[in-house]
């Protein structure tokens, strides 16, 4: 069971909840997670994620989003 | 600036909120599928009548925000500009994030008002929203409505005349945030809901081992599916309707011309000893209008059919996801899968889909290899009746070279093109089934554009090729280049008219080589090449359009060299 550290998104364990505490990134990638609904203070789900450094699926609000590896590596998330 | 009389109704809102279908329950028949002006990002026009008036319906591109991130929001941005009313289509499962376009709509000050779309979605998965509550928060009309069902839609229409213009100061960012969350408060509330099987579905088509097995059926179904409905749409309806309607017709035709003459050839074009063989013949009359109608048609129908379904299921985001890994090994993004795919229908579009990628590089490499290894819908249909008589395994073997290059050309690029390729990030929708009406609908579109601007160039192109026979043009070519198709493709030198005519029609230059006796090895390796050389001219403007002068000289480089080079392979190897 997770305690309430501070994780990435890739980090996290598929099915996990969480919020997101930060997204690190340049003003472009933060507007773009941002219009989708990831900003910090939402709530977050794990759905799954893609072999290979793929992208990794995940639920915030009522929406399901994919993310790529790269940008997810960067989403800090305190898990429930 | 001057307005004109018919007002302009914008229907703008999120991706995957049901504009379109919301689109087309409110237009009639007459439909413009458009490209905005300077860009390549498309948008729908059509008409409204209401209470005694006409207005012109714009289907702006999806936008989150009017803030834009992408060439699409930027053109829906432009748009917002000319707009009368606004009808601001919101997702009712999404409510939260949709109020962020809302918030900023009514900012704007044009008359608007908001149509809660997928509503009976929401009500299944327990959310519920108190709608006279939300209108007085947002201060414009709210409608609820099932766009695939139509419910709803009566009363969106009947509200128009009610849109306002309310003062909404300008809020920063986070404030708008703030207000949106305020509202959400007291404005939805969430009961526990269960599972669907759609959304179990749906995520398991992302699940690396149940969503490889998924894609592998949904691919392996379609490809059948396509060939099914193709095929027999030829067996069944249109060779029977040329043999027994326009053959009769067409011979009757060439004994009044006796037979011979200048008349007959472009008419007509040859006939051996009364049988009309409608590939080989190369007249208009029999080749222009054979090929076009009887064996592209089909796959055209059958092809854009089970596109349209993969496009409004919802399913093309999934595929995405699962090709994303391996597309970017060739440089590409997992969206570049849909481009690619649109490919298979027609390389015009997919060229200018590329605009939904975000980097130059990305642009350059997809548009490159779509027009070199992915063979439109019109040539397929004629590799599977050309090449396919002599048995399928040809067939696999020029599909199976085709995906070969496509994907080691592709790793080759990568290798050496500069520039990035920006990472995945996209909604994944919710499975719908989605309303036949539509479906029929979007496919209609397709095919008559197809009918509209392919028959022309057909035409022209059989009449063209005649007039060079007899010209002796192609004589003269063949002999030139010689050396390089008989030496190096092992091809005999005539083979060299398909080669020229690829640049005007890929599927009549296929046709070409029908009365060549070639041996099927040799057939496969005149369709891989002419599949591979050069784009046909349609794809050749898009190419020089998306690519710039240097970017089409590279590719064309890249295309004529691989051509080349697979060609003398496969001559080897077969």
């Amino acid at each position: 069971m997770s305690s309430g550290k501070p994780v990435t998104l890739r980090q996290m364990r598929s099915g996990d909840k969480g919020k997101i505490i930060e997204v690190q990134g340049g003003p472009g990638m933060v507007r773009r997670l941002d219009a989708l609904g990831i900003r910090p203070g939402k709530k977050i789900i794990k759905i799954s994620s893609m072999l290979m450094r793929g992208p990794i699926t995940v639920q915030v609000g009522h929406t399901r989003v994919a993310i790529g590896f790269g940008m997810a590596n960067r989403i800090i998330v305190e898990t429930e | 600036m001057q307005k004109s009389d018919i007002k302009k109704i914008l229907l703008i809102g999120n991706p995957n909120v049901g504009k379109s279908v919301v689109f087309s329950r409110l237009t009639g028949v007459h439909v413009i599928a458009s490209n905005y002006p300077g860009t390549t990002v498309g948008y729908s026009r059509g008409f409204l009548k209401f209470s005694g008036e006409t207005a012109e319906v714009i289907d702006v591109p999806g936008t989150y925000t009017l803030e834009p991130t992408s060439e699409a929001e930027k053109v829906a941005l432009q748009m917002l500009e000319s707009g009368d009313i606004i009808i601001n289509v919101v997702d009712a499962t999404n409510l939260e994030r949709n109020l962020n376009l809302t918030l900023q709509l009514l900012e704007k000050g044009i008359p608007m008002l908001v149509a809660l779309n997928i509503w009976d979605d929401a009500l299944h998965q327990g959310i519920q929203i108190d709608l006279k509550l939300l209108e007085e928060r947002l201060g414009v009309p709210v409608i609820p409505t099932v766009a695939i069902s139509g419910q709803g839609i009566k009363e969106l229409v009947a509200s128009i005349p009610l849109a306002r213009a309310i003062q909404f100061n300008p809020q920063t960012h986070d404030q708008r945030w703030a207000t949106i969350g305020n509202i959400i408060e007291h404005v939805q509330q969430v009961t526990h809901r269960h599972h669907t099987w759609r959304e179990r579905l749906g995520d398991a088509s992302v699940q690396p081992l149940t969503g490889g097995l998924i894609a592998a059926a949904v691919l392996a179904g379609t490809f059948f599916i396509i060939r099914f409905i193709g095929e027999s749409l030829i067996s069944y309806a249109l060779d029977p309707l040329f043999s027994i309607l326009w053959t009769p017709v067409v011979l009757k035709l060439s004994e009044i011309l006796g037979g011979s003459g200048f008349f007959h050839a472009t008419l007509i074009g040859n006939i051996t000893a009364g049988e009309l063989n409608y590939v080989e013949a190369f007249g208009l009359l029999t080749t222009g209008l054979y090929v076009p109608l009887a064996m592209v048609l089909p796959y055209i129908v059958s092809f854009y059919l089970l596109l349209g379904l993969l496009e409004d299921t919802g399913y093309l985001p999934r595929l995405a996801i699962l090709m994303d890994t391996i597309m970017h090994r060739l440089g590409l993004h997992g969206y570049a899968i849909i481009p690619s795919l649109l490919g298979f229908g027609c390389n015009v579009p997919a060229v200018l889909s590329t605009r939904i990628l975000e980097s130059r590089r990305e642009r350059f490499i997809a548009a490159t290899l779509i027009s070199i290894a992915i063979p439109c819908a019109a040539l397929q249909a004629m590799i599977f009746g050309l090449v396919g008589e002599r048995g399928f395994q040809y067939v696999v073997i020029v599909y199976g070279t085709l995906f070969i290059v496509w994907v080691v050309l592709g790793l080759i690029i990568n290798r050496f093109a500069r520039g990035f390729s920006p990472e995945l990030l996209i909604e994944i929708p919710q499975y719908r089934l989605p309303p036949w009406r539509m479906v029929f609908k979007k496919l209609w579109m397709r095919v008559y554009g197809f009918l509209k601007e392919a028959m022309p160039i057909i035409l022209g192109a059989v009449l063209v090729i005649n007039l060079l026979y007899f010209a002796g043009v192609f004589d003269a070519i063949a002999d030139f280049t010689a050396p390089v198709i008989t030496g190096l493709l092992g091809l005999p030198k005539e083979a060299v008219t398909a080669l020229v005519i690829g640049f005007l029609r890929k599927d009549v230059a296929l046709g070409m080589l029908a009365p060549l006796s070639l041996t099927s090895g040799q057939l496969v390796v005149g369709s891989v090449v002419l599949a591979m050389f050069f784009p046909c001219i349609a794809t050749f403007v898009v190419l020089l359009r998306e690519l710039g002068i240097i970017g089409m000289l590279k590719a064309t480089g890249i295309m004529i060299t691989t051509a080349l080079l697979v060609g003398g392979l496969l001559n080897l190897i077969l």
